[in-house]
């Protein structure tokens, strides 16, 4: 049994097509990361009472 | 549905990433960007410049998603248009349903993205935006009247209102009057590029003013317009994100934008074919300077304000 990689003509024809929706999608997870990330220490997430108290010192 | 309707677009070839992409129109979007980023700057308090990227983003994204869905509808008019035959959809490469999937999709994805990175106020603006676009504007004014440009304008008008409403959370005199000036600014900058581009609005039963009522009755209106945008332009100077820097650039814009339209109401059809409608060109260039340049002031005097430079 052989496992050679056999490369079809759809995957040259789609390549483009498949690395621009790879790239968003990484793109994509990098952004829910930093705005996750700046919510979290921004405190955005923390009840509204642990806010207030923070604010109260 | 016109004529056009007969043009069906056939499946072509096979798409790449490109030709998704120019379904949500890179051109328009640019503008949407940089007007959504002066909106966002200029807005009192701040945000996080993380979350300033994304809300910008996101407001690209959902305008660009309703360019695909123009695209989706207007398939058959775009597939007689010279200008438009190339587009996706009537040049084979991306299938209507597609087109509309992806339209669909990536408006709910930005609107949700939107809500969810900044505020809800600024995500339901951007979904009424999409709305108006891609229905308002779309399907229902463009191809049943000649102010279809004029009202459809406020689609385009509302980048800056949802960028303010980013940071602040709603609305306010600033935005309206930032909204105002590319809703004002629109019908001549449009009307201008009618009047020398002779394009196939007529083949393709798109009711455009210079059509439908002649080219002398859309010189008057391009006047009109301009008389009113101006005090509006002036006015806006006056408020919070206006300063000298704005004041100075809208006087002296404004001279020139109505000195231009003076000239257009002026000049016979004759004259203009003459000189192969050099005002008219002229003043199509000016008004995209005219944008670029009073939202490019609103900016700077956003950008001198920590200094103690900028606004009065």
């Amino acid at each position: 049994m052989s496992f050679e990689k056999v490369e079809h003509e759809l995957h040259k024809r789609r390549s483009s097509r498949n690395i621009g929706v790879g790239l968003t999608l990484v793109a994509f997870i990098a952004i829910v990361f930093g705005l996750t990330v700046v919510k979290v220490t921004r405190g955005d997430f923390e009840p509204e009472s642990v806010r207030v108290q923070q604010e109260n010192g | 549905m016109s004529d056009a309707s007969l043009h069906t677009p056939t499946q072509t070839g096979e798409a790449g990433f490109g030709d998704y992409f120019a379904l949500l129109k890179p051109r328009v979007m640019s503008l949407v960007v940089f007007t959504a980023m002066v909106g966002l700057l200029a807005a009192p308090g701040g945000v996080h410049p993380f979350i300033a990227f994304c809300a910008v983003l996101f407001i690209a994204v959902g305008g660009g998603a309703s360019g695909a869905l123009n695209m989706w509808w207007d398939a058959d008019i775009d597939a007689v248009m010279k200008r438009t035959t190339s587009r996706p959809i009537p040049s084979g490469k991306v299938a209507p349903g597609e087109a509309m999937a992806i339209g669909l999709t990536l408006s709910v994805f930005a609107v949700i993205m939107l809500g969810l990175a900044s505020n809800w106020v600024a995500a339901g603006l951007l979904a009424f935006t999409i709305f108006f676009y891609a229905v308002i504007y779309t399907m229902w004014l463009k191809r049943w009247t000649p102010q279809n440009i004029v009202i459809g304008g406020a689609a385009g008008a509302f980048p800056p209102m949802i960028g303010w409403a980013v940071v602040t959370g709603g609305i306010s005199l600033e935005s309206v009057l930032m909204f105002m000036l590319i809703f004002m600014w629109t019908p001549p900058h449009f009307w201008a590029l009618a009047l020398f581009m002779k394009s196939d609005y007529k083949e393709a039963g798109v009711p455009m003013l210079t059509v439908t009522h002649g080219r002398k009755v859309t010189r008057a209106h391009i006047l009109v317009y301009t008389i009113l945008l101006a005090p509006l332009a002036i006015g806006t100077g006056l408020t919070s994100i206006g300063g000298p820097i704005y004041m100075v650039t809208a006087v002296v814009l404004n001279a020139l934008f109505l000195w231009g339209a003076y000239k257009i109401w002026r000049r016979p059809e004759e004259a203009a074919k003459a000189d192969m409608y050099r005002s008219e060109k002229s003043f199509f260039g000016l008004s995209l300077l005219y944008l670029f340049l009073h939202f490019g002031a609103i900016l700077a005097e956003a950008a001198l304000k920590p200094y103690g430079l900028g606004g009065w």
